[in-house]
């Protein structure tokens, strides 16, 4: 066996250990190893997952070795569940990898506890009637589940768990958390020590732009009557204040500064986003609060009182024109000053799992240092149960979707994709399955989908006729490309809710084939 | 799912879609067993790449029709690689990646023929180049994008009214990927964008600046490459350093954490050491297997038009939620790779040897070490050797005579181009035109490039 640190370093530069433990650990079950299904267990075996089960009650094909890869001509007639297990067991021997050769559907109407041994379920290619069931099992058992499936030049992929929340979410672009509108007093003595007029050159040019800032913010305030630079033209006097600082053209710090004054301008304390999530009654905790929310709770509490309306402060500083003096003893005081932000949380998060009953030490360190350096990125995602999306979506959301310009065709192939399944249960196949019925069908499917959308309070069809006749066409076909796709799709969405990483979709994705405008959808 | 009754097939499912009328298709799509069986017959791709991009192409091309492949790649197989080349196994490690990766997907797709080119991308003639029907891309380099997106646009030909010709064009399909970003885009000469058009979107590396490296270094990148750029030179004067020799490596990040101490600064590890040495750039199955899917699918829209094709980027993020966003760049007129070449005039005396060094000064292309093509014949080649030598006595005779005296044609240069101080191969298409040869007026020199 490899080196497993060598083996996953690409990936383990994106989640770290601790992401690559989480995905060690977890059991996952596949319904259905079509080329969506196995192309998404492909992606996750690569990368490590603990262990996977296969579940699939068909035999393999003539038409399955042209758009599965991990069956052959030696398969025909076999298991498929045991020929893409084979194949996936390949790939990566550390997984533990098992089948069981029974349809998916049966498992779901006989055997609904089979479910809750397993991390996350990986639903494909199931009929509506069936989703709705396995998600209730799932949500009653408290066991992840994402739905997927393709459907010619179009398909879908769906995250369903009561609650998922994420302390490290990772985004692209966030603003570092310099607190320069709102300097604490050691960094304010700390800039106090440094003298902007210098008349060193050197030293001069190596005043990080972070000191820069404080001293001429505090300044501006004292002739402001405390406040800083709000309206256009403050701004803008503000700049020109620092231009005036410079000595030289060549000042890298004093433009770095200026590029940076906006961060001395931006309001202070929490955003929208974290205030909605300190108001949300799950913040109120109990015994059976999970460790997120006893955390949160401590937030709260936080922002009020020591906080002075501010998150903890996250402690890390980006790199600056600096000299390595000033730069490492900024750094200090901000990774002091996270410290003691972290210690007033830690004791209430103690305090409250007191209050509640629970061990006072029940979580660990580092998770808590975790929580407050990710204070101001918290995410918390929710998802409604299938059968309350499908019996009652959102209309508002329903009809902006169905006429704004980016969002029809995805909101056509949505109400289609649910269209076929009603579509199929009336007629014993999905529209298009077989040549020689396409008029037919294309008819009975418009009528189908008119239907469904009268159904949920919508009335006129929106759908085009091409749209309805590209249903067809696609006869439930499940080519290979649009499977990979997917199933790529499937499993990154799996990846996030295991790791606890990054931020899971928060909708129905509606994959468009024809000219790639694939949307989310949140019904 | 329901059972089909209808007589098994292979291609039952991608039949729906080649032998079925539709409305959302290209002008061109012409549905039918015929359409299906060109595709395996008379198309031919090639695969530039067989690592995380590469392996997903090559599976996801075999099973969507094609029957004619063909993979390029110079690499050969790491362990880091594993966690996403699912062509690979442990046992191949220190193979050639296109000879592997092509045998294994013919092991398992019967029917298929993949011709693996274990080489770098220039070692191939342009001819070879020439015989694709699509140029499907999966690389990790800018320079190696670069490099045949101008081979493909040198097959472009306009016609008198500057416009171009179409059977001249080569399609390319391109994707890349990062971490959990990634990009897929359908570049038709002439038509769309090509690469260079908007190589604004790939913007060069940030470097350190040496004296931030050599006085004050803040951060542990800045400890690592001192050490590396730096302090290896001093210590080991003239010996390279090797950044695949773990001795190397280890001697780096030992002066990177002795730099590190000696300024206070924390964090320096032995993987970032790697990391920030060797460039390295997260990669994991699922966003390759997304971008991948999503060229597979334009390539077979392009060859059978049985859909609307990608107009004409497509980006995806899925750090936060899933993003996806299709933009429809506009092509830069004035692009010297893909519009009708860089327009040079000469006196008919002027010698190979003069024309090349001209090639050098032009303000355009500052091409040095250049091998000159026309109609497909060698004029002079730089390398290997034998040719060199054959091909040095043209040197002397004038352009004009070499070119079988037309007063204006297309030749084809390929060299070293300098600019912003990073060199790269590349390749040219020129318009020669000779100074007073009848059949030449102003009108064809007044649009030059």
């Amino acid at each position: 066996m490899a080196e497993p640190k060598t083996k996953y370093d690409r990936q383990l530069r994106i989640w770290g250990e601790q992401g690559q433990a989480a995905l060690e650990k977890a059991s996952i079950c596949l319904l259905n190893c079509g080329p969506t299904g196995s192309e998404t267990l492909k992606n996750l075996v690569l990368g490590g997952v603990g262990s996977i089960t296969v579940i699939d009650g068909s035999k393999v094909e003539v038409s399955d070795l042209g758009n599965n890869f991990m069956v052959d001509e030696s398969s025909v007639g076999q298991s498929k569940a045991k020929c893409v297990c084979a194949f996936l067991q390949e790939l990566n021997d550390a997984v533990k990898a098992k089948f069981i050769e029974e349809h998916p559907e049966a498992l779901i109407e006989t055997n609904p506890s089979f479910f809750s041994q397993f991390t996350l379920v990986v639903a494909t290619q199931l009929v509506e009637d069936s989703m709705v069931k396995l998600d209730k099992i799932c949500r009653e058992a408290n066991v992840k589940l994402i739905f997927a499936r393709s459907y010619g030049l179009t398909g879908f992929v769906r995250v369903s768990v009561k609650e998922h929340t994420v302390i490290e979410s990772k985004p692209d672009h966030f603003l570092d958390d310099l607190r320069l509108n709102n300097p604490w007093p050691e960094l304010k003595s700390f800039a106090e020590t440094i003298d902007l007029n210098v008349a060193d050159p050197v030293a001069h040019k190596h005043t990080p732009y972070v000191i820069i800032l404080v001293k001429m913010a505090e300044e501006w305030a004292k002739t402001h009557g405390g406040s800083l630079p709000s309206t256009r033209d403050e701004k803008k006097q503000f700049k020109e204040l620092l231009k005036a600082g410079m000595v030289a053209t060549d000042e890298e710090n004093y433009k770095e500064a200026i590029e940076a004054s906006f961060k001395v301008f931006a309001p202070r304390g929490i955003s929208l986003d974290l205030q909605q999530i300190i108001s949300d009654s799950c913040t109120e905790v109990d015994s059976n609060s999970s460790q997120f929310w006893v955390m949160l709770a401590a937030l709260k509490e936080f922002i009020v009182n020591e906080g002075g309306g501010e998150a903890p402060l996250e402690g890390s500083i980006p790199d600056m024109t600096s000299s390595t003096e000033l730069y490492v003893n900024l750094q200090k005081i901000y990774q002091a000053k996270a410290e003691a932000d972290y210690l007033v949380i830690e004791q209430r998060v103690k305090n409250i799992l007191k209050k509640i009953g629970r061990d006072p030490d029940g979580i660990s360190k580092t998770m808590i240092k975790s929580f407050c350096k990710n204070a101001r990125k918290l995410k918390v995602c929710r998802y409604r149960l299938l059968e309350d999306e499908f019996s009652n979506p959102s209309l508002p959301q329903l009809q902006k979707y169905l006429t704004d310009e980016d969002y029809s065709v995805a909101m056509g192939f949505y109400i289609l994709l649910r269209a076929v399944d009603r579509f199929t249960a009336n007629y014993n196949s999905f529209p298009g399955q077989f040549d020689g019925e396409m008029d037919e069908d294309i008819s009975r499917l418009k009528t189908t989908a008119v239907g469904l959308l009268s159904d949920l309070g919508c009335n006129g069809s929106p759908l085009t006729e091409d749209l309805i006749n590209e249903m067809c066409r696609f006869g439930a076909s499940e080519l290979h490309a649009v499977a990979a796709f997917i199933g790529g799709v499937a499993s990154q969405e799996v990846i996030k809710l295991i790791t606890r990483q990054f931020v899971p979709i928060s909708g129905t994705f509606i994959f468009n084939g024809i000219d790639h405008k694939s949307q989310l959808l949140a019904l | 799912m329901s059972h089909s009754t209808v007589q098994p097939s292979r291609s039952r499912d991608l039949d729906k879609l080649l032998l079925r009328p539709g409305n959302l298709v290209a002008p061109t799509f012409e549905p039918g067993t015929q359409l299906r069986d060109d595709l395996q017959e008379y198309v031919r791709i090639l695969v530039v790449g067989a690592g995380g991009l590469g392996c997903e192409l090559l599976k996801d091309l075999a099973l969507s029709g094609f029957k004619n492949l063909e993979v390029i790649d110079m690499d050969r197989i790491e362990v880091s690689n594993l966690n996403r080349q699912f062509l690979f196994r442990l046992e191949d490690v220190g193979k050639p990646k296109a000879e592997v990766a092509a045998k294994r997907v013919m092991e398992r797709v019967s029917g298929v023929n993949i011709v693996p080119h274990f080489c770098r991308i220039e070692d191939k003639e342009l001819d070879f180049y020439n015989d694709f029907s699509i140029i499907v891309l999966g690389l990790d380099s800018i320079e190696a994008r670069s490099y045949i997106n101008a081979v493909a646009c040198s097959f472009l030909e306009y016609d008198s009214d500057d416009n171009p010709r179409e059977e001249t064009i080569k399609p390319m399909v391109d994707g890349g990927t990062e971490g959990f970003k990634g990009h897929a885009r359908v570049i038709m000469p002439g038509v769309t964008p090509c690469f260079e058009c908007t190589i604004w979107l790939f913007p060069p590396q940030v470097k350190f600046p040496l004296c931030t490296l050599a006085e004050t270094p803040r951060t542990p990148p800045h400890c690592i490459e001192y050490a590396h750029l730096i302090k290896w030179d001093e210590v080991h004067s003239g010996k390279d350093f090797d950044p695949d020799d773990p001795e190397h490596m280890t001697w780096v990040y030992t002066e990177a954490v002795k730099r590190a101490e000696l300024f206070g600064i924390q964090g320096v590890t032995y993987s970032l050491t790697q990391g920030v040495v060797k460039n390295i750039i997260p990669a994991i199955a699922s966003t390759n297997a997304i971008i991948s899917a999503a060229c597979a699918l334009e390539t077979l829209k392009i060859a059978s038009g049985c859909s609307k094709t990608l107009s004409n980027y497509l980006t995806y993020n899925g750090v936060e939620g899933l993003h996806i966003k299709v933009t429809e760049f506009v092509k830069d007129k004035d692009c010297l790779v893909c519009g009708p070449g860089v327009l040079i005039e000469l006196d008919t005396s002027v010698t190979l040897q003069k024309f090349i060094d001209m090639l050098e000064e032009h303000p355009k292309l500052f091409l040095s070490k250049a091998s000159v093509t026309h109609l497909g014949k060698n004029l002079y080649m730089q390398a290997p050797p034998v040719l060199e030598e054959m091909t040095r006595s043209n040197l002397s005779l004038p352009l004009f005579e070499l070119m079988g005296k037309v007063p204006k044609d297309v030749v084809h240069v390929t060299g070293i181009t300098s600019q912003n101080d990073s060199k790269r191969s590349c390749l040219r298409k020129l318009r020669v035109v000779f100074k007073a040869i009848d059949g030449v007026t102003d009108m064809d020199m007044a649009g030059g490039a």
